[in-house]
């Protein structure tokens, strides 16, 4: 996929995009959103108009640096409760369908 | 005495006096929320029968406190919603998402945590748009929350649960998020106090994450002294939250006394924020609420924050992209929704797919593409250059002026429905309240008058980074010679 500003998104590029975020979606899904984004991405583009060669982009708007605490062994959540929500589990485990064939 | 007629600091007071009791107070609200929530639904859960006994042991507290016993903590027996984005263990927990349907978080947030700690019952958890994402709480699975003014109204959102909430008299105080405006935007619709405190000063931990460089956790409220009470309860650092200030908290109730007077109090007027699309309703009220900050002693004058117009595209392409990344954890596997599949990746689409509503999965889909390889520089890396020009100019605007005034929104409650299916105009919504957001800075709503309609209106201070003291201060001036904050809608 090449970055053109200028032209609408295409059903193959928003396919992707719902391929790479995970979300199966329907074809009238698919054709909404390939119209919604291209106008989003439009109103955005005006943001390419600005001469940012001078400024840094911001990472975090506090005035902390790396936050370091001391390694200790503290309580965590017990396994029963992290597990107490899941849709399946199996022997104190997640349970999820075959990863390999 | 009508308990539900008393501010939380009023409350708190005739609880610890003993003219009030706290079972007699929770009743009030829980019987209220009840009685009103199928017309306003602002509660997605109301606490039941364990809120009683909960109020029975406050009472007990405080006669042992007046027999000569230790004092309990100061909201002790006082009932608090929070908004469904915050966890507080064994209270479902949906983010108004049907991905999140039937959740009990194991665990309790922070902020929601040192309430209890003082006291505070937990009254119910209220409706937001889903995930935060939205201003108008139509955006919520569970369905949207009318605003009390008039019931064809959005409240405003994305807290528009808890605006509606304190509006309407069925809670005296509620938790809300502002990711780019999800406090102040509703209070404005709703006609009442929201206070976005600086991005740190309040702890996320237990706060379902939207856009992390933004989420912030605040209050709506019925005054300002009623938010600086819950404020200084809940702000302040927190291990398990790294981006929480080390900063000490100040005593911010203890300030808000004496004469309400602004004398030495500079206040800038940004000509961008006044610019046409403005409901003409709107700007004379507000510029007739910066007359009263005037009359209180304050200086006034214009100032300009030049970036203002990128505010709004910087925000649609920062907030998503966090929002992609940070919703990935929603995959059918350790809590929440699950569709089944043949293979782990049929799972996670399915999910996701029939899990998530409209607006998120729009969200998803845009920052996911601006995060792509080959657009990050374009999209996501420019939009965090031109944030530090609108960090900026908030930083030059601070060097000559203490506080910041403006409307909240460009115009009052809209219908529902009216702007659902047009996101860019749902999103110009925001427009006023996003540069504080990306800025870092606090930001409060204040109710102002109201328009030809009755429908209320905000006005909007800012302060500096970390300069919420000042910003309450002058907001507590206000509410000392105005009235709009007393008004309620007759329900």
């Amino acid at each position: 996929m090449r970055y053109n500003p200028a032209m609408p998104l295409t059903k193959k590029e928003v396919e992707h995009i719902a391929s790479l975020a995970h979300l199966q979606l329907g074809e009238q899904e698919l054709e909404k959103y390939r119209r919604q984004l291209t106008d989003i991405l439009d109103y955005a583009d005006r943001l390419r108009r600005v001469d940012t060669s001078a400024i840094s982009p911001t990472t975090t708007v506090l005035p902390l640096r790396s936050v370091l605490r001391a390694d200790e062994i503290k309580e965590s959540l017990a396994r029963a409760d992290a597990l107490a929500n899941a849709p399946e589990q199996d022997r104190h485990m997640f349970r999820i369908p075959p990863v390999f064939e | 005495m009508d308990p539900l007629e008393l501010t939380l600091c009023q409350s708190a007071e005739a609880l610890r006096d003993g003219t009030l009791s706290s079972t007699a107070l929770v009743e009030a609200y829980q019987s209220r929320a009840e009685q009103l929530n199928p017309k306003i639904h602002a509660y997605l859960h109301i606490a039941g029968e364990e809120l009683t006994l909960a109020a029975r042991q406050a009472d007990d507290s405080w006669s042992a406190f007046r027999r000569g016993g230790d004092a309990p903590g100061p909201l002790t027996g006082i009932p608090i919603a929070v908004k469904d984005v915050l966890c507080v263990k064994g209270y479902p927990c949906t983010c108004g998402s049907r991905i999140l349907e039937g959740f009990i978080p194991p665990y309790t947030a922070t902020p929601v945590e040192r309430l209890q700690s003082a006291g505070a019952l937990i009254l119910g958890k209220t409706n937001t748009d889903e995930f935060a994402m939205g201003s108008s709480t139509e955006n919520s699975a569970y369905g949207m929350t009318h605003n009390p003014w008039d019931a064809g109204r959005v409240p405003g959102g994305s807290s528009g649960g808890s605006a509606a909430a304190v509006a309407a008299r069925m809670a005296p105080i509620a938790l809300g998020t502002d990711t780019g405006g999800s406090i102040r935007q509703p209070a404005a619709y709703c006609g009442v106090v929201g206070l976005k405190p600086s991005y740190g000063r309040v702890s996320r931990y237990g706060l379902i994450a939207f856009g992390s460089s933004l989420d912030c956790v605040g209050m709506l409220a019925r005054t300002v002294e009623d938010a600086a009470f819950l404020l200084e309860i809940m702000a302040g650092h927190d291990p398990m939250d790294s981006t929480s200030m080390p900063e000490k908290t100040p005593a911010y109730r203890k300030t808000l006394n004496g004469e309400p007077d602004l004398r030495g109090i500079r206040i800038g007027i940004p000509k961008e924020y006044f610019a046409a699309g403005i409901q003409p309703d709107v700007g004379r009220l507000v510029r007739e609420a910066i007359g009263v900050l005037g009359s209180l002693g304050a200086e006034t004058k214009e100032i300009s924050l030049p970036n203002t117009e990128f505010a709004l595209p910087v925000y649609y392409i920062v907030a998503p992209a966090e929002a992609s990344a940070n919703l990935a954890r929603y995959d059918g596997v350790r809590f929440g929704l699950r569709r089944e599949g043949k293979k782990l990746r049929e799972l996670y689409d399915g999910t996701r797919g029939a899990g998530f509503g409209p607006e998120v999965k729009r969200r998803i889909m845009l920052g996911t593409y601006a995060l792509s390889a080959g657009y990050y520089d374009a999209y996501y890396g420019q939009a965090q250059k031109v944030r530090t020009m609108i960090k900026a100019d908030f930083e030059n605007a601070f060097r000559s002026v203490d506080i910041i005034a403006s409307p909240v929104t460009p115009s009052t409650a809209f219908r529902a429905g009216e702007k659902v299916d047009n996101p860019l105009s749902m999103y110009m919504e925001d427009l006023l309240t996003l540069p504080a957001s990306l800025a870092g800075v606090p930001g409060i709503s204040l109710p102002c008058g109201r328009d030809t309609e009755g429908l209320p209106v905000g006005l909007q201070l800012s302060g500096p980074f970390l300069g919420e003291e000042t910003l309450l201060r002058v907001s507590w001036a206000f509410q000392q010679v105005t009235r709009w904050h007393k008004e309620a809608p007759s329900l």
